[in-house]
């Protein structure tokens, strides 16, 4: 019955690693696009991002500063594209039949999504290493102790378990994958709306008070803080906050849809 | 059948509707344990909702549905651990080999390395999937992918199996497979639920029919009973001219007309003085039968009596 929560969780998990394994290009494939803004973001633009954020003159050390800046940023853009790749899995679940099978089955309700989750996380993680790889090759160093780097991998871990908790829910709500695959593109505009990119102080008025009271502002302040020393303050709290109740919301939300998911797939 | 113990399906006054549609309106029926039963019906006759609602898939709208004495809507969970499912939409992973999913249903059904793997190399053998089992499910044909579907739904040995259309879309080779692992099932005491558009492969298979139309059930019972329904058969009268034909179907207005075939199908309740009466009618209509043959009752003339159609193709609904 429901007592095999943790089981079947962990059986749905080894599913998506197995499907991780057997397409490997994925994986590369989300870590490809952050690594191309990276380094779009520092070679073309970081000489003159860097000054406007107020770094060294030198069109060197701006863009050591832009990197800098941008990074969490960069970081943040990975988890988010994961989020796509969560979405189509269990769109194409959905699509296949193969959850109308596992609604038939006596196994534990939260597993099937949960298998997709903790699947999206490793995924997240992995192109996040790749990433942060090429980052350190172009010179970015955090400045903090490594107690402070673990507490930024902490942020980002809380931050793709939101993500692939709403891509789950956003993979299930459409008729269509490539509907599907869409929808979480709009946590990648959010992001750009954030300060992940530039200082919202930059930005007019109305957005930048959506900026700074949208989730990624604190999340990606709160990193800035944990890898290069800037102050946090409060931004710590309202992104674990933000995390935890997006998540919360999104399990209950995909819950509800696969509860109510047609008995028949689309065709 | 004795009913000495809970039927493995008990429904009565079942409905449903999809917004302004009735789909089912008020059905009820019971299958025994370790019987075959279909649900036998057209295109948009509610089959595959009813098969959704009793596998725990679809809530009903009014009624109730007993699973091996547990209530569909209470306990699904009790409901879910004792059936299995094999619908119409394949419900296998494309991306893994026939052995991986097998493993995954295993696995599922918590069942142990040891035992998992062991139903597993079993579940092959007995599909004739052992070749197959390292493919993807994607390189499969239809109907080792059907079979593979069933297997799956088998793995955690179910008690009630519930097969959606079973056949359809089944070279006649691959049904014939079909029909063996159902019969292969029930001999193991399974009890199998089916829903099928075939009257002959509800007639080779099950114990019990229900004719299903138009989200009513308009006649159950054994084959047997059902035939009884229509004591006389059918006569098929072939002519050698359109205007014979013509004429004779304006005399006989109940009959089922092939304007390529030039033959016209009369169900008739009398016997051979039915026949006779038929060939009377047209002879003194000057009508001129070319040839005659009588076939003995099927569950195709149940059909066209209680439906008013020769079978079930009409306008799909899904």
């Amino acid at each position: 019955m429901t007592t095999h929560v943790v089981a079947d969780s962990a059986t749905m998990f080894r599913r998506s690693l197995r499907r991780m394994r057997r397409y490997p290009s994925l994986t590369f494939f989300t870590a490809g696009l952050p690594v191309v803004f990276l380094l779009l973001f520092v070679y073309v633009l970081g000489g003159t991002m860097g000054a406007g954020i107020g770094g060294p003159a030198s069109a060197g050390g701006a863009r050591d500063a832009y990197l800098a800046y941008v990074l969490p940023g960069i970081l943040l853009l990975t988890v988010v594209g994961v989020g796509t790749g969560t979405a189509i899995s269990i769109a194409m679940d959905k699509t296949q039949g193969i959850i109308a099978r596992f609604r038939t089955m006596s196994i534990a309700r939260a597993s099937v999504l949960t298998g997709h989750v903790l699947g999206g996380v490793v995924q997240a993680f992995l192109a996040l290493a790749i990433v942060v790889v090429v980052a350190v090759v172009v010179g970015f160093r955090p400045t903090t102790g490594a107690l402070s780097v673990a507490a930024a991998l902490g942020v980002l871990a809380l931050t793709a378990i939101a993500v692939a908790w709403l891509s789950v829910a956003m993979g299930m709500a459409p008729e269509s994958v490539e509907t599907a695959s869409n929808l979480p593109m709009i946590l990648t505009l959010l992001l750009f709306l954030s300060s992940a990119f530039v200082p919202t102080a930059s930005m007019p008025e109305p957005l930048r008070w959506f900026a700074e009271h949208q989730p990624f502002t604190p999340i990606a302040e709160t990193l800035r803080g944990l890898l290069l020393g800037t102050p946090i303050g409060s931004d710590a709290l309202i992104a674990v906050a933000w995390c935890v109740v997006i998540s919360v919301a999104a399990f209950v939300w995909a819950q509800r849809l696969y509860e109510r998911l047609p008995a028949r797939p689309a065709a | 059948m004795i009913a000495t113990s809970t039927p493995a399906v008990a429904v009565s006054g079942l409905r449903k509707s999809f917004g302004s549609q009735l789909v089912l309106d008020g059905i009820g029926f019971q299958v025994a344990e370790g019987s075959v039963f279909a649900l036998l019906g057209p295109n948009g006759a509610g089959k595959s909702t009813a098969i959704h609602i009793l596998s725990t898939l679809l809530r009903p709208d009014d009624g109730e549905v007993r699973i091996g004495g547990f209530d569909v809507v209470r306990e699904p969970e009790r409901v879910r651990s004792l059936i299995g499912l094999t619908g119409q939409v394949s419900a296998v992973d494309p991306q893994f080999t026939g052995e991986e999913n097998l493993r995954l249903m295993a696995d599922l059904g918590h069942l142990g390395r040891p035992l998992g793997r062991q139903r597993v190399a079993d579940l092959l053998e007995r599909f004739d999937l052992t070749e197959a089992a390292g493919k993807p499910a994607s390189t499969y044909s239809g109907g080792m992918r059907r079979r593979l579907d069933l297997a799956m739904t088998l793995v955690g040995e179910p008690r009630i199996i519930f097969l959606d259309e079973p056949t359809t879309g089944l070279d006649p080779r691959s049904r014939r497979v079909m029909w063996d692992i159902v019969r292969d099932l029930v001999a193991r005491g399974v009890t199998v639920f089916l829903t099928t558009q075939y009257l002959e492969e509800a007639d080779r298979l099950a114990n019990r029919i229900a004719l299903l139309d138009g989200g009513r059930i308009v006649a159950e019972g054994t084959p047997a009973e059902l035939k009884r329904l229509v004591p006389g058969g059918s006569v098929e009268l072939a002519f050698d001219a359109q205007s014979d034909l013509d004429r004779a179907a304006r005399l006989l207005p109940a009959a089922v007309r092939d304007d390529q075939a030039l033959t016209l199908r009369v169900t008739e309740r009398g016997g051979v003085q039915g026949v006779r009466h038929v060939l009377d009618l047209l002879d003194r209509g000057s009508v001129e039968v070319e040839g005659l043959s009588v076939r003995p009752v099927d569950l195709d003339d149940v059909f066209l009596s209680l439906t008013g159609r020769s079978d079930g193709h009409e306008e799909s609904r899904s």
